[in-house]
């Protein structure tokens, strides 16, 4: 019996099959589903989440030392993150299977860039293992753990959106129970001094050429023979769109293990075709090695390095075969994501939008919607933790340039535990003019609602010590920490402007709940609007909901999406909007 | 025997359950599926496709420009929009339902005109007021399986008795409401 499963799930259940027994992951479009799902698994898998990317990695590592086989996941900036762990767990190797899993999101579907990690597998020297369906994910996890033990070495699992959310048929299998390895110290193997890792390189590369070698026979990979005219060298997602696009006959060689290559097949395969392709989404990764190998092929001159294929983009870029398409005379206007009606976040972004002179960086979340038309509220977004210390160093400038702007840093509850405590510690020690802000909506939002050490409770949906954001802030210095609910305008106003009238290092906490958070209750009404009253002057608009719109020159407020928040209700001149009791 | 097919609405409206319905229908006469769907930031409001590829065989997860055989618009601007994946003599199945956008209800731009009427001169279309109906019904959230309805009838799968899919795939307690939804949809568009 077959199931339809996405990607994601497929690699829950393959980590299930091989014996994992540690997991840990910070969430990350398009990685989360995979540690969504392995609390299915509770009994036989320990699974968490961490506080960032660099901690999942490091637990993970942890649990190979201590001799089982462990798991971690992120999406491919998570892996800027966890870089550093991994680029010495390479050196040190691993006792039980390790497997990180990196999902890339070409055409950045969420997220700010389009970065390629497989380029990570070559720096840091270990193996990357490509599924290019939901089957694969499931299967070729199990192989990725029987590498990694085998080659002593981390193993990059690289998905792309497209693999791990989309759902295919898969054919389960059992858990297969590992023994872990007894534990004991080894001082030589575990501990990176200077002349331990002197040693480990030698062995670092050894164990790479003895795996390529292994990867001219090694079962991920698959040859299937055609008539000889054409061949194409492809991996992952890239393998199911070449396969619609190539005429009948055309051979394919399939690779599942992606670094190192394997040049003996390759180089056969070359030979066995008159013309070679080498097809794959973002950069000519295996292209640019195949002919560096002085094998001529087709690939990146034809195919762009940017955004993810589809079967008629290729089409048209490998042979000019236009989409046949119908013009219509009337366009669509855009619809882009917006912060939901009753986000807490919104009144702070158009409070914090009146303060003209103010400088507001962001950081990565739901929050990062604050830029949207129309509160266009936020100077700087790049990367988690990012709001607080890019912030500082503007601050710096500021004063250095003798220029007199307020910067506000802007995270999120769960971004304040990821990466936020560096840049809120940076403010004060280097007494940087930044007022940091956390925006606390008490879950990590914009993936789709993960606890985190904030919330109080954990990823097996056990009860955990809520870590207070006020004390941490207080233990790092700042004196004052306004604590506010930011729907009500008047009082998120007093806290900011307290905030910058503070002679004292001073802090915001923007404190309420997502209304989508299903655990708690939450008063859901409705306001509406006064035609009488209302004189069409658009202020309701600049608060950028979406339930909002004007028709017949009056604001009207659609009661499907309306839950009764009152922004609107606060910023209306005449008072034209009311809140509906129940 | 291949066929692709794009559900395209607003975040939120319910095209993946519509989608389950679809596979889990597919799935039992044994055709390969494959199903593709997006997560994450532009579910916030924003313009959203899931797509359907299934056949005797199938490789690819999503579907080009020009390449649908179905495109089911769950709001009337988004038919606009995906009207670029609908094969020339492709089908649409619209719900002639307005959303606001983020843009539009900021005042940014304009709600266009003439929706419906574009894609009517361009293709053959079925037009349903989905959510009039599930109102009608008594819950505007089955309005996706009234679209759902509307669909079987480009899909042509008659052997499939979706009835009893539609039993198998929703929660108990909807499976009423969502039966009288789906039969509501198929009638109208009759």
């Amino acid at each position: 019996m077959k199931v339809l499963m996405s990607g994601n799930e497929a690699i829950a259940r393959g980590a299930y099959e091989a014996g994992v027994k540690v997991c840990s992951a910070y969430p990350g479009t398009p990685s989360t589903e995979i540690f969504e799902e392995l609390p299915k698994y509770k009994e036989a898998v320990y699974c968490e989440w961490a506080p960032n990317e660099k901690v999942a990695v490091e637990v993970a590592y942890g649990a190979s030392v201590a001799g089982v086989r462990s798991l971690s996941a992120m999406k491919h900036v998570g892996l800027n993150v966890a870089a550093d762990p991994l680029f010495t767990a390479a050196y040190d190797g691993v006792t039980g299977g390790f497997v990180i899993v990196t999902a890339d999101d070409p055409s950045m579907h969420s997220s700010q860039n389009e970065q390629d990690n497989r380029h990570y597998a070559r720096a840091a020297k270990v193996a990357v293992v490509e599924p290019s369906d939901s089957q694969e994910c499931k299967d070729f996890m199990r192989e990725a753990y029987k590498i990694s033990e085998q080659f002593d070495m981390p193993v990059l699992f690289r998905t792309t959106t497209r693999v791990s959310h989309s759902k295919s048929l898969v054919e389960l299998g059992e858990r297969e129970e590992i023994a872990p390895v007894p534990y004991k110290r080894n001082i030589r193997k575990n501990v990176c001094t200077p002349a331990n890792a002197y040693m480990n390189h030698p062995k670092v590369e050894a164990n790479l050429k003895a795996l390529e070698e292994y990867n001219n026979t090694c079962p991920l990979n698959r040859l299937e023979k055609g008539d000889g005219e054409i061949g194409v060298i492809t991996a992952s997602i890239a393998y199911q769109y070449a396969k619609e696009v190539f005429p009948e006959g055309t051979s394919f060689l399939k690779l599942g293990l992606t670094n190192p290559l394997p040049m003996k097949l390759i180089r056969e395969f070359a030979q066995s075709v008159k013309t070679l392709y080498v097809i794959e989404e973002l950069d000519g990764f295996m292209e640019e090695q195949i002919k560096a190998a002085g094998i001529p092929c087709i690939g990146k001159e034809k195919v762009s390095n940017m955004y993810e294929l589809n079967p008629q983009r290729l089409r048209q870029m490998l042979f000019g075969t236009e989409p046949e398409i119908k013009e219509l005379s009337v366009k669509a206007v855009a619809r882009p994501p917006a912060l939901c009606p009753g986000c807490p976040h919104r009144g702070f972004f158009y409070t914090i939008g009146k303060h003209k002179d103010a400088i507001v960086t962001g950081d990565i979340g739901c929050y990062t919607l604050g830029a949207a038309a129309p509160l266009s509220a936020l100077d700087t977004v790049v990367c988690m933790g990012g709001g607080f210390s890019v912030g500082a160093g503007i601050a710096k400038t500021m004063e250095i340039l003798g220029e007199k702007k307020k910067v506000f840093g802007v995270v999120g509850d769960s971004t304040f535990f990821h990466s936020g405590l560096t840049g809120a510690t940076e403010i004060i020690y280097n007494k940087a003019n930044v007022i940091p802000v956390v925006l606390d909506n008490h879950i990590t939002g914009m993936t789709g609602h993960q606890d985190n050490p904030g919330t109080g409770y954990t990823l097996q949906g056990e009860v955990a010590e809520a870590v207070a954001i006020e004390k941490v802030l207080e233990a790092i210095g700042y004196k004052k920490v306004f604590i506010v609910d930011p729907q009500d305008l008047k009082a998120m106003e007093e806290a900011i402007q307290g905030a910058i009238d503070s002679t004292e290092p001073a802090a915001i906490i923007a404190r309420r709940p997502c209304l989508l958070i299903k655990r708690m209750k939450h008063e859901i009404t409705k306001c509406v609007v006064d035609e009488q009253k209302c004189i069409g002057c658009k202020m309701c608009q600049r608060v950028g909901c979406p339930a909002l719109s004007i028709v017949n020159k009056k604001s009207r407020i659609d009661p499907t999406q309306c839950v009764g928040c009152t922004v609107c209700a606060q910023v209306c001149p005449v008072g034209a909007i009311s809140r509906k009791e129940k | 025997m291949k066929k692709s097919i794009i559900l395209a609405g607003v975040g939120g409206q319910g095209a993946i359950l519509t989608a389950k319905i679809l596979i889990n229908g597919v799935m039992q006469k044994g055709y390969d599926v494959k199903m593709s769907e997006v997560h994450g930031m532009s579910q916030r409001g924003g313009s959203v496709s899931t797509q359907v590829h299934f056949g005797d065989k199938v490789y690819a997860p999503v579907i080009g420009k020009g390449e649908a055989d179905i495109l089911v618009a769950f709001e009337k601007m988004e038919a606009v929009r995906y009207a670029e994946f609908l094969k020339p003599e492709g089908i649409a199945v619209i719900n002639d339902y307005a959303m606001e956008s983020a843009a539009t209800a900021a005042g940014l731009c304009e709600y266009p005109e003439g929706c419906l009427e574009a894609m009517q001169e361009n293709f053959n279309c079925l037009v349903l007021n989905a959510y009039d109906i599930a109102m009608q019904l008594g819950n505007p959230k089955c309005m996706n399986v009234v679209l759902f309805g509307a669909m079987t009838h480009p899909l042509g799968l008659d052997d499939i008795d979706w009835e009893s899919v539609i039993r198998e795939t929703v929660p108990e307690k909807f499976v009423e409401l969502n039966l009288r939804a789906y039969r509501a949809g198929r009638e109208a568009v009759l």
